[in-house]
């Protein structure tokens, strides 16, 4: 017993440095966030404050001054949040009825032509925005969309990876289930909505998570397809705010910057857990 | 007699009737999804092709046709093409080399199963969700390269010399990559993490029998244990660095001079910035594909043959 209490070299042979270690992450950790740290405390500066040397870790007088100055720019910013606020729900909405019937019926149903199908979904898969929008942004022209919020939602209906997923999560689901509720006599869409939907919430979820973080984070499909601010989402109203006036004000643009980023933040706190599983998945597969 | 074999033809023609009215219904199943997919990725690449051997701008892409002029110009007339590329390869490079290295580390640091290991990786993950625009721009504020530019009054503080970081042309890639690498990091520990996770434990412990030491352990099980996955993100890194936009535009938008104006950049200011050079962006985009459809070729026939699978 007494012997039980003294730590044993050994083991403050380990501890050490672990303890070290430790310390060393967390340094890194704090380093890693960092960068929202100061982003915020920048958004509640003065623009005096903001400029001084050396810079203040800690804000001598909070204010709201950048976010007043954010929404004073000339630039309507309520529009332009409304309008990523439209376009991700647009897209979420698109995306599952689009892709939830195609990747069930890739899962679970044999019929002919459907490894063509899937070709062209993995070939899809492939291609980035960056090689499409050129043909894209012209076909929009040619059905006098451009001057809507179509051209941002349109193209992004069917994602290929996303039907990958989901196609991988209906196939889980074991056929003698579906089997046997075609004894029971339900028809096909019985079984789809009423078995196969509630068993794959869990993927579904996963998959709207993504729209939601990749269209609220996008910046380079809107600024293609987009001539007129009426149309444009918040992300390149930030930019908009840093050519709005002369010199930099950067608690302004920081100010701007935390809309852009506090939801995306207030998501991942939320469902840390479900994103980060939804994302190692997608690497891993 | 009859009236049995016309039975069975009933029989037969009904289930073969139900069998299509099955095959139609998983055609309409996958068409929308289908009529989106070759709408706006599939044709407009096929489109993309055909605009390439034009002269033309946005109202009218095919004003004059030259076949392969656009390409003989964008190989031997122009020079900045050469300067795109070369740029967009520097950063695959750099981006390659710091987030295979760091991931690795972070996932061997995150390792062993504690509390403080699972808040790891939430805080670095976090960069990763966030906007590459935010990303941008929180990175151009601590890198400015005002004297109220916090990197550079840290550097000052512990007697240093400043950088400029962003506005030097020497110093503006190895910051976008620095900034990305910041962003990654978390997501591709996490990968490597969870295939780290699936290497079975009795390996760990027949190594621990011989007493291997710990970059033994590290280099003879680990990493051939997870090459497949090492391979994967291999390809995912490289053919992500070609479209790497958002935070180059942000950060330094091409600049200074032309040192960070990538490919992705370059397609963009030709197509619709200047007058007449669409099908030139176009050519442009058709040599970025290859390249991609290349490198995606080669890591297979390469990368696959060396990869350790289970």
């Amino acid at each position: 017993m007494e012997k039980m209490k003294v730590p044993s070299a050994d083991r403050v042979k380990t501890l050490v440095p672990q303890l070290i270690s430790d310390f060393f992450k967390i340094v890194v950790m704090l380093a890693f966030v960092f960068p929202f740290y100061w982003m915020f405390i920048t958004a509640f500066k003065t623009y005096p404050e903001s400029m001084q040397v050396p810079p203040t870790m800690w804000p001598t007088q909070w204010t709201l001054e950048g976010f007043y100055a954010t929404f004073n720019s000339g630039l309507s910013i309520p529009r332009y949040m409304l309008n990523t606020v439209v376009v991700t729900a647009s897209v979420i909405c698109l995306q599952l009825v689009v892709m939830v019937p195609a990747a069930y019926a890739f899962a679970k149903r044999k019929f002919p032509l459907s490894g063509i199908a899937f070709g062209v979904v993995l070939v899809a898969f492939m291609i980035p925005q960056q090689l499409t929008y050129i043909p894209v942004y012209l076909m929009m022209a040619d059905w006098r969309l451009i001057n809507s919020l179509w051209p941002q939602i349109l193209p992004l209906g069917a994602d290929a990876f996303g039907i990958f997923m989901l196609r991988q999560s209906f196939k889980q689901v074991p056929d003698e289930i579906i089997e046997s509720a075609k004894l029971d006599n339900a028809s096909e869409l019985q079984i789809m909505v009423q078995i196969m939907l509630p068993m794959c919430k869990s993927a579904m979820i996963t998959i709207a998570m993504f729209s939601f973080i990749g269209t609220w984070n996008s910046y380079f499909w809107p600024l293609v397809m987009t001539n007129n601010d009426l149309y444009r989402p918040l992300t390149l109203a930030i930019e908009r705010l840093r050519d709005a006036e002369v010199g930099i004000h950067w608690n302004t643009l920081m100010a701007g910057n935390c809309l852009l980023v506090v939801p995306i933040l207030v998501v991942f706190v939320f469902a840390s857990k479900k994103i980060i599983e939804g994302f190692t998945y997608r690497g891993v597969k | 007699m009859l009236d049995k074999t016309s039975e069975m033809r009933d029989l037969a023609r009904r289930s073969r009737n139900r069998r299509w009215r099955g095959y139609a219904f998983s055609w309409l199943m996958i068409l929308p999804a289908m009529a989106f997919l070759v709408l706006f990725v599939i044709y407009p690449v096929i489109n993309m092709g055909n605009m390439s051997l034009y002269r033309g701008n946005a109202t009218n892409p095919y004003k004059e046709f030259l076949a392969l002029d656009n390409y003989h110009r964008l190989f031997f007339v122009k020079e900045d093409f050469y300067n795109a590329l070369g740029n967009t390869g520097l950063y695959t490079v750099g981006a390659l080399i710091s987030v295979m290295v760091f991931s690795l580390l972070f996932a061997q640091w995150m390792y062993k199963k504690r509390k403080l290991n699972n808040i790891a990786q939430t805080v670095f993950f976090t960069p990763h969700l966030v906007a590459g625009v935010s990303a941008g721009f929180i990175w151009s504020w601590l890198m400015s390269s005002q004297s109220y530019g916090l990197f550079n009054t840290v550097l000052t503080a512990i007697g240093l010399p400043e950088v400029h970081w962003l506005d030097s042309s020497e110093m503006a890639m190895p910051s976008i990559i620095i900034m990305n690498t910041w962003k990654s990091i978390g997501y591709y520990a996490l990968i490597i993490l969870s295939s780290m996770k699936n290497i079975p434990d009795e390996i760990y412990e027949a190594a621990r029998l011989d007493h291997a030491s710990a970059p033994k352990t590290f280099f003879k099980i680990t990493l051939p244990m997870i090459s497949p996955q090492l391979f994967f993100l291999l390809i995912t890194i490289t053919t992500g660095s070609f479209k790497v936009f958002d935070s180059v535009r942000i950060m330094t938008n091409g600049g200074p001079g032309d040192s960070t104006r990538v490919l992705s950049m370059y397609i963009y200011d030709y197509a619709f910035q200047r007058n007449n050079t669409l099908g030139y962006a176009c050519a442009a985009g058709m040599i970025m594909l290859l390249i991609m459809v290349i490198v995606t070729i080669i890591d297979f026939a390469f990368v696959e043959k060396k990869v350790h699978y289970q």
